[in-house]
């Protein structure tokens, strides 16, 4: 195996595979009865987090020659990508799981019995969340969505014998069934208008046909596209599709809310990215697997290559054009800026639509849960609104893209500081609300009155958490915030006076009135846990902020403070994620 | 001590005292609340000696920033921790560290959470310290919003019946406008350009750090070698978008069929008119005023309002000028008929505490009126004197009503505190109850009415003369306000402290003031004296803003003459004569 082959840009996923596996195998012995899960799945997320995370350098290493880490390749054969942007959206996602076993590790859930079936589900997800940031074949969205979708459906259900969770669960997979179909049916399209369902050739063959194209062909095209956005609006949870996230959040427990609402929400946005961009732009130069330690010996790998791809869409092979991925090059320096223009309409179209969405997202999320007594519902909500502001980033990464690559590195590097804020400020609120419920037995909003009086420590991290979803400064929040706010911003006036720029201009109008309206329900949990008395009637409790919970909160908390003071360092990651996108 | 570090302590000693407390027991109060004291006092002699007696003290002969430093924070947007004194900020930062320092001499009335109190006392007192030292217009972004959430929390625990209401009105106002303010600077960021060739004889006056610099000359040599794609470099320094404001042409792109600037201005002076407050934006100030406990009161009307002024001064004008000049007429209107308002509406209060919120309106609308007279067009011969008079008057008003509305509030709290009520129907007769008292609270009074000899004075009267030359309609209107002023202010003083005998509830309350309420009192009344009697003099006094306002007004006068209008006819035209006589001999001419 060779340090660039495909295998080793997917040692993340295999390490994950095999602690998935070795959790299931140790279950058969007797003896494995007493192994908690936890310890198997912890080294093996770890061990997966630090191949994400150096993989990058691997590759610089050994590529030698010149070559940069973090640099396009396609691997498999062309089913997934592999740039510094998946490196970025991989490591968040297993630093994030690290972080999350630790919090299911302090508050209980799942318990011994449960573990090895509940962790299996989680590395799962994360496996298929891991493959949404990737994917670079249509057939590969769906088979990472799909994985990444139905363990969180058993995820949603996890406490057993409840109602609520079991209405959830049901909720959550026929809701995703439907999205589901719904995508594949969009995909079906598309692919069959195209003739090949690899996101570059895609753009590729687009951008030759989109003159000629008929008008009911176009239909197609736009039908195709809107029908894929369904299945991607469900994962993001977008309006209108977002009517499972209340339900499931309020059902499923909130370590399964955090799950949910962060990594499922990073992954679909890079997923997201992956799709507009793939289709919007012809994709940079891409590196042939094993081709750069091969190159001064073997050609012979690259006859492999191509016999590989020969074999895995021979539809391709009728076709006049069969860019094979060792040829692919050719083909972009071939159509240059001209394809890039080409594609104009699609982005312009794929835009909008994201910008309609984000809109409504946004809103409507902020509104909605102005009117919630549960915390979880709350938060649900309040997630809704934070995938509408990073949409925006999206909306304007795909407008600027073409037009001024800087700037549109820029606001995918927005986009990337969001996620990685975003990351801690939601772990964070869902720990406060398990470690609540594990003491209080309630998720009420007004079973929260007066908390500060019991564990002031626990309720300043909890404050300064939603400060920070507000966006106020000194939090991260408003880092995360601002950072997307100046891709706008940026957007429109390099794009004024088209209708681009407009609708720029009004996402940022919109994203700052929301971020005025998200102030009413963030500060009133605040109220009732400073300002309010305690009641009587509370069954009585006890939660110390001197604990171990206390600690993991604080730890979680911390970056948000951090990240302000010391923003450079995840701007920095943020932008070398973005760098190999264009 | 090196610059950095210095000023540096200013502004966040503060919030390492609120990190000590954090770590002190909670039920030692005493303690808490002198450690808290000490630490208020600490930082008033810190910012004492940093402006007054260390080696890079103050230099009231030059109006360019001083004690500057600049070093990057966040180069990817090219954020610079960026701070630096001038004649705008230094009497404001003084002004703070005083207030709060009384106000927290003030606080021992508060007995409930002591900790907690302290802690976001001394936080807020690091907001606002630092929003009058940034001159990067994200950490100045940053710092205005740090004092929203201590401020909140202040209102909301501590304060009266209706306190939940107002700490969330005064909450969401303040957010609004700076949201609006975001969006602004983001469209000014982004329209900016170092680069421009037309900037660099300006580069020198933005105290640049070193590597922007750099970027910006490479840039504007790129330009001139005729070079097409050069990347522009950005800016959020304050200074940097001044010289852009007045010496090019890119913030008149349009934007949505209007010019930024118009976009910037507005949406600036929207995020600053909620502060000041002015008509009709000011509905959250009553509320937060009478709900807020008394040292909250000192604070909110001695210092937060004057960050409205303050932006307006330091940002609208300065980076906006064109749309500055055209809507002048708008923001002189806005300010009388603020000062008009809200007389007319403390003359109808009930409520003690309303009323003095209410004047705040008032003499805040001077500041705004003060500010706005841009009278340096083609009818004057761009003589910028009046203008500079009313800029002058407008920060010494802010100055004066920082001493005296402090004490305003103080007063009522004092009262408060005996007999807890605050309707004026129900006072009388306190003269003969608490006689010292009595004598401080007419004194700090007549400041505010604005009586000759008193801090309230000569801003008002600079003010009002200046506007003759801008339109006499305003001019009268503002001079009617002085009568409505004394109005509210004599018959609030005769129903409150003169009369026969207090006949309302807890008259057993009613005991003298204590050696502490004296105290404040008496410091307070002693400096509403001196900048009455000695307004040019006293530090922080006119002679520290004078170069500084008198810079800034030229420069704009000088822009109108370059922008506005053609030439002016044969007469020559005292552009830069002696733009200081005037003022100083009307105050002479006050005295």
């Amino acid at each position: 195996m060779t340090a660039d082959s495909s295998l080793a840009a997917f040692l993340p996923e295999l390490v994950l595979c095999a602690t998935i596996l070795a959790m299931l195998f140790v279950r058969l012995f007797s003896l494995g009865k007493y192994v908690n899960a936890f310890y198997i799945a912890l080294p093996g997320t770890l061990v997966a987090l630090y191949f994400a995370a150096s993989t990058g350098g691997m590759l610089g290493d050994a590529g030698g020659a010149g070559m940069h880490s973090g640099e396009r390749m396609e691997i498999f054969t062309g089913m997934l990508v592999y740039d510094s942007f998946s490196v970025f959206i991989r490591a968040a996602l297993l630093l994030f799981v690290v972080l999350f076993l630790f919090f299911t590790k302090i508050s209980g859930i799942p318990d011994h019995d449960d573990g090895p079936d509940i962790y299996s589900l989680v590395l799962g997800a994360t496996l298929g969340m891991c493959l949404m940031a990737t994917a670079n074949h249509l057939l590969m969205v769906f088979l990472a969505v799909e994985m990444a979708s139905v363990p969180s459906y058993v995820l949603a259900g996890l406490m057993k014998g409840r109602r609520k969770a079991s209405e959830a669960a049901l909720k959550y997979a026929v809701y995703g069934a439907g999205a589901a179909g719904v995508m594949l049916y969009g995909i079906s399209l598309l692919a069959g208008l195209l003739n090949t369902a690899h996101l570059p050739t895609m753009a590729v063959v687009l951008s030759e046909k989109i003159h000629t194209l008929g008008a009911s062909e176009q239909l197609v095209l736009v039908f195709g596209a809107l029908l894929i956005s369904v299945g991607i609006a469900f994962k993001l949870s977008a309006v209108p599709f977002h009517f499972w996230c209340p339900d499931v959040f309020e059902g499923a427990t909130a370590e399964v809310n955090a799950f949910l609402s962060v990594a499922s929400k990073a992954a679909a946005l890079a997923l997201l990215v992956r799709v507009v961009l793939g289709l919007g732009m012809i994709a940079p130069h891409s590196h042939v697997p094993g081709a750069r330690t091969a190159a001064l010996s073997k050609p012979a790998v690259e006859k492999t290559a191509a016999v590989f791809n020969v074999a895995h869409e021979p539809a391709r092979a009728g076709e006049n054009h069969s860019p094979s991925d060792a040829k692919k090059p050719h083909v972009v320096a071939a159509a240059g800026h001209d394809a890039t223009a080409a594609l104009l309409p699609v982005r312009d179209f794929t835009g909008k639509l994201i910008a309609l969405f984000a809109v409504l997202t946004c809103t409507f999320g902020n509104l909605a849960a102005y009117g919630q007594t549960n915390i979880k519902r709350l938060l649900a909500y309040s997630t809704i609104a934070h995938a509408g502001y990073m949409m925006m980033a999206v909306a304007a990464l795909i407008a600027l893209a073409g037009v001024n690559t800087a700037s549109a590195r820029e606001a995918a590097a927005a986009l990337g500081i969001y996620v990685g804020v975003y990351l801690f400020m939601n772990l964070g609120a869902f720990a406060v609300v398990a470690f609540l419920r594990n003491a209080m037995r309630s998720e009420e909003i007004t079973d929260y009155a007066g908390l500060i009086r019991r564990c002031p420590l626990t309720v300043i991290c909890f404050a300064a958490i939603l400060f920070s979803l507000i966006g106020l400064p000194p939090l991260a929040g408003f880092y995360g915030k601002f950072a997307i706010f100046a891709s706008l911003a940026d957007g429109y006036s390099l794009l004024k006076g088209s209708g681009t720029g407009f609708y720029l201009m009004l996402l940022l109008v919109v994203g700052g009135i929301n971020t005025a309206i998200s102030l009413f329900y963030y500060l009133r949990v605040v109220k009732v846990m400073t300002i309010d008395p305690e009641p009587r009637d509370r069954q009585p409790f006890t939660f110390s902020d001197v604990s171990l919970a206390g600690a993991y909160l604080w730890l979680i908390t911390l970056p948000t403070f951090a990240i302000m003071i010391y923003p450079s360092g995840l701007t920095a990651l943020a932008r070398a994620a973005a760098e190999h996108l264009f | 001590m090196e610059l950095i570090y210095l000023i540096s302590l200013i502004v966040f000693l503060p919030a390492l005292g609120a990190l000590v407390i954090a770590f002190l027991p909670g039920n030692k109060t005493d303690l808490i609340r002198y450690v808290t004291f000490g630490i208020c006092l600490a930082t008033l002699l810190l910012s004492g000696y940093a402006f007054f007696l260390s080696p890079t003290a103050f230099d009231v002969s030059k109006g360019e920033m001083q004690n500057v430093f600049n070093i990057p924070w966040i180069p990817s947007f090219n954020i610079e921790y960026f701070m630096g004194v001038d004649g705008i900020s230094l009497p404001l930062v003084m002004l703070t560290t005083l207030v709060s320092f009384l106000a927290m001499w003030a606080s021992w009335s508060i007995t409930k959470y002591v900790k907690a109190y302290c802690i976001l006392f001394l936080l807020l007192e690091t907001g606002m310290i630092g929003v009058f030292l940034a001159l990067d217009f994200f950490l100045f972004y940053v710092f205005w919003e740090v004092m929203l959430l201590p401020m909140y929390f202040l209102i909301g625990v501590w304060g009266g019946p209706r306190k939940e209401y107002a700490a969330l009105k005064f909450f969401l106002y303040t957010l609004a406008g700076s949201v609006l303010m975001l969006i602004a600077i983001l469209m000014l960021y982004f329209n900016g350009d170092l680069g421009d060739p037309a900037m660099q004889p300006h580069l020198a006056r933005c105290n640049l750090s070193p590597a922007v610099q750099e970027r910006a000359e490479e840039a504007a040599k790129q330009r001139l070698a005729g070079k097409k794609e050069v990347a522009p470099v950005h800016t959020f320094n304050i200074l940097a978008m001044q010289q852009i404001g007045q010496h090019t042409k890119q913030y008149l792109t349009p934007i949505l069929g209007c010019k930024l600037q118009y976009w910037a201005f507005i949406l600036l002076f929207i995020g600053f008119a909620i502060k000041v407050p002015s008509v009709p934006v000011h509905t959250w100030l009553p509320d937060a005023h009478v709900e807020a406990p008394t040292p909250i009161s000192m604070i909110l009307a001695g210092i937060l309002l004057k960050m409205g002024g303050y932006g307006i001064i330091r940002m609208c004008y300065p980076i906006c000028p064109l749309a500055g000049y055209e809507l002048s007429g708008w923001v002189c209107g806005i300010g009388v008929v603020s000062m008009i308002y809200g007389a007319f509406a403390a003359l109808a209060q009930k409520d003690f505490k309303r009323m003095v919120a209410y004047s705040s309106v008032s003499h805040m609308g001077y500041v705004v009126l003060g500010l706005g007279v841009w009278s340096a067009d083609g009818g004057n011969f761009y003589n910028s004197d009046y203008w500079n008079m009313g800029v002058q008057g407008a920060m010494f008003q802010m100055i004066g009503h920082g001493i005296s509305s402090a004490g305003m509030f103080f007063m009522v709290g004092v009262v408060y505190d005996r007999v807890h009520h605050r309707n004026l129907e129900e006072f009388g007769g306190l003269f003969g109850k608490m006689p010292v008292y009595t004598a401080m609270a007419i004194g700090i009074f007549f400041a505010g009415l604005g009586l000759p000899g008193l801090c309230g004075f000569i801003g008002e009267v600079f003010v009002v003369l200046s506007v003759w030359k801008f339109s006499i309609c305003l001019a009268v209107l503002s001079s009617a306000v002085v009568v409505l002023t004394a109005a509210y202010i004599l018959w609030a003083i005769q129903r409150v402290y003169l009369g026969a005998e207090y006949r309302g509830p807890h008259e057993d309350h009613l005991t003298p003031s204590t050696l502490r309420e004296n105290t404040i009192g008496i410091t307070l009344l002693v400096l509403a004296v001196l900048f009455g009697v000695f307004p040019y003099q006293v530090p922080g006094g006119l002679s520290y803003m004078e170069k500084t306002i008198t810079q800034q007004t030229s420069d704009l006068a000088q822009w109108t003459r370059d922008n506005i209008a053609e030439p002016p006819p044969a007469v020559e035209a005292p552009l830069r004569g002696t733009p200081t006589s005037l003022t100083r001999q009307s105050s002479a001419d006050d005295l």
